[in-house]
């Protein structure tokens, strides 16, 4: 029992941090519909932006995180809005995919040579304290990272469904035409969505590398996971892209205790044919509209 | 007439200049990870010659010739990796210096074997000694060598009744888990939880939870740097109390670095250690790598600068650059400290190419690995 809670908790901690990265894939699709391919390396980045600041600024942890969210929230927010999304959108969404591909390479060519291959070591957050629950230990961090995931999910909803701004935004995503029509400034709602998606791919960023560790490579596994979580889940749905991020955090943990260690790494791949052949909109996603 | 007369001249005068550079010179391709999941250990190797040919050169070269070392990045891919060992022999190395991933080497030494071109390799896979190469050369012990020696430490220091097993399944760690379950079984240690975990993988979570649940006397962890570090990490988030022991990898400078507290407490067999500083010649490398790198140098950067020294040691005994003639001097040779000071240990190679001297037990203390024991060399 002790091993199941254990594995449980695990599970959906890793879960909570696959779903914000998984939304941040539904919020670009609402937005330029497009798949951003270098959403992993939005989620490997800021972690080094974070590193770089208490290295070279001689910043303590904390002031360099602020920092580091400021820079993720300029550079893979504004500017690739700016530079790569806005020039490429009107050629189309397949060569607006190529783009992100090529961005995805290049973030992570660019760290492995302007800061290192090696894995760096990232602080925690929170502090390594544990809780004893019905003889299980469970580790503070797996639950602060749960709470905190879960806490940005339900704000987030509840941002673009009960504030003006977010039904701007939600309209912007309906109907860009219709909505400008009606007085809402498509540009920034656009604007907006983006900055969201760089917030919490540096969130993810800081609740995952302390356990992954700081590393150019880690956002190809991390992209390619989030990714089926949002298609398992419903690519055009937020609660679709939570619900597939935590069953994948959880089935994962499941088969490498319960069924096979070696084979857990194809899990997702099995999960996402499962979904497409059963349910193609994904588990909470809906065949039509497009709503953020 | 003039402008002709002049090319001619500038031609035959940089050729005159290539060549006597090439004739002043000789190259070691040292092909190694220096991306990709075994940069940590390739980094160091590399550093390791670094220093080495440095020494070298500063000691006249090698039968007079400058060392001159072309540097291969392998990207952690085997295959990449043998393409890179028949680049290095194409562009006139003379010795092969990597690679440290088993899995590489397997596929790379054939190349260099085809060649006649010695090789000496950072990987402790038993596999690599046991193909009949007569060209390879181990820089440290192979598994089938290091993880016995820790069987003493399991049976008689921890006492242990039961184990558990936490390998990375690739060539490296198959092979130590391979050896490691027959020297339980000799032993009489019963091995109550068996967990593999892929290369580079980042979530330990169900590892470690499996462990905690069969609660062993203690966990054998076998993995390569990265993946020890991130072991460690949940191990201690999940409170795993039971003795960490681990071969060479496992209380790794890069280990502690990346893991931080959570390395504190883990216990390794090293076949070298920067920390076994009352060996004087490792003390001084130890010293000068810090110096020169601003960072402390691991087992492989000690392996990287034996495996240049020996180099320069062994054709020097021979007396000419000949791969043939240099591999069959290395089968059953014993280099001395007191006459070969660089080769820091007193080393010798069988006919395989497997290597033995004395090693460490070291354990994390403070942040540091400490020498706790010293086992003689088998």
């Amino acid at each position: 029992m002790s091993q199941f809670l254990q594995v449980m908790l695990s599970g959906l901690a890793t879960g909570s941090i696959y779903a914000l990265v998984a939304i941040g894939f539904t919020l670009v699709w609402q937005a330029a519909q497009t798949v951003n391919f270098a959403q992993g390396e939005f989620v490997m980045l800021p972690a080094f932006f974070v590193l770089a600041a208490m290295k070279l600024l001689g910043m303590p942890f904390w002031s360099a995180l602020l920092l580091g969210l400021a820079i993720s929230l300029l550079v893979l927010g504004l500017l690739f809005k700016k530079l790569i999304v806005e020039p490429i959108l009107p050629h189309g969404g397949i060569t607006l995919i190529i783009a992100t591909m090529a961005l995805g390479i290049l973030l992570k060519e660019s760290v492995k040579e302007f800061y290192s291959a090696e894995a760096q070591p990232f602080p925690s957050l929170f502090p390594a304290r544990h809780l004893d629950f019905h003889g299980a230990v469970l580790s503070l961090q797996d639950i602060f990272n749960l709470v905190l995931c879960l806490a940005i999910v339900v704000s987030l909803t509840l941002f673009l469904n009960r504030t003006r701004t977010g039904r701007c935004m939600q309209a912007t995503a309906q109907n860009p035409a219709v909505a400008e029509i009606l007085g809402v400034n498509v540009k920034r709602m656009i604007l907006y969505t983006f900055l969201i998606n760089a917030g919490l791919a540096a969130i993810a960023s800081f609740l995952i590398t302390p356990v992954y560790l700081a590393k150019f490579s880690n956002g190809e596994s991390l992209g390619l996971i989030a990714f089926i979580a949002a298609i398992v889940g419903g690519f055009n749905q937020i609660r679709g892209a939570l619900v597939g991020g935590l069953l994948i955090g959880v089935l994962d943990n499941l088969t490498a205790t319960y069924v096979t260690a070696e084979y857990r790494a194809a899990l997702p791949l099995v999960l996402l044919i499962a979904v497409i052949l059963v349910r193609p909109q994904g588990l909470l996603g809906t065949k039509e509209g497009r709503a953020v | 007439m003039l402008r002709k007369t002049l090319w001619i001249a500038t031609t035959a005068l940089l050729s005159a200049l290539g060549t006597a550079h090439a004739a002043d010179t000789v190259k070691l391709g040292m092909v190694a990870e220096l991306s990709g999941a075994g940069a940590p250990a390739g980094t160091n190797w590399r550093d390791g010659i670094k220093i080495a040919a440095e020494e070298i050169n500063a000691e006249g070269g090698i039968l007079g010739k400058k060392v001159q070392i072309d540097e291969y990045d392998t990207q952690t891919d085997p295959q990449v990796s043998r393409a890179l060992v028949q680049k290095a022999i194409d562009g006139g190395a003379y010795v092969i210096l990597g690679t440290i991933y088993s899995g590489s080497t397997m596929v790379n030494m054939l190349v260099a074997q085809q060649n006649s071109m010695p090789q000496f390799v950072g990987s402790e896979s038993p596999a690599v000694v046991q193909k009949g190469n007569p060209f390879v050369f181990r820089t440290s012990s192979g598994a089938q060598k290091g993880v016995p020696a820790l069987t003493a430490y399991f049976k008689d220091t921890l006492k242990a009744k039961t184990v558990g097993v936490a390998w990375v399944n690739n060539e490296f760690g198959k092979g130590g888990h391979t050896v490691f379950l027959k020297e339980m079984e000799k032993a009489g240690i019963k091995v109550i939880a068996d967990v593999p975990s892929e290369q580079a993988q980042t979530d330990y979570a169900a590892d470690v939870a499996k462990l905690k649940q069969a609660a062993p006397d203690a966990v054998f962890v076998y993995m390569n740097q990265e993946e020890s570090a991130r072991f460690l990490i949940e191990a201690k988030k999940q409170s795993l109390a039971m003795p960490l022991v681990g071969e060479v990898t496992l209380t790794e400078a890069k280990v502690i670095e990346l893991a931080a507290g959570s390395a504190e407490g883990a216990i390794a067999h090293v076949g070298l250690t920067a920390t076994a500083t009352d060996v004087p010649g490792i003390a001084a490398f130890a010293t000068k790598f810090e110096a020169t790198f601003k960072r402390k140098p691991t087992h492989d950067a000690i392996k990287g600068y034996i495996g240049a020294w020996t180099t320069k040691y062994v054709t020097e005994m021979v007396g000419k650059f000949d791969g043939e003639a240099f591999s069959t001097r290395m089968h059953g040779l014993c280099l001395k400290v007191a006459d070969h000071p660089k080769i820091l240990m007193d080393t010798c190679w069988d006919d395989t190419g497997e290597m033995s001297r004395p090693s460490f037990m070291v354990q994390v203390k403070n942040g540091t690995p400490v020498v706790i024991g010293q086992v003689p060399a088998n």
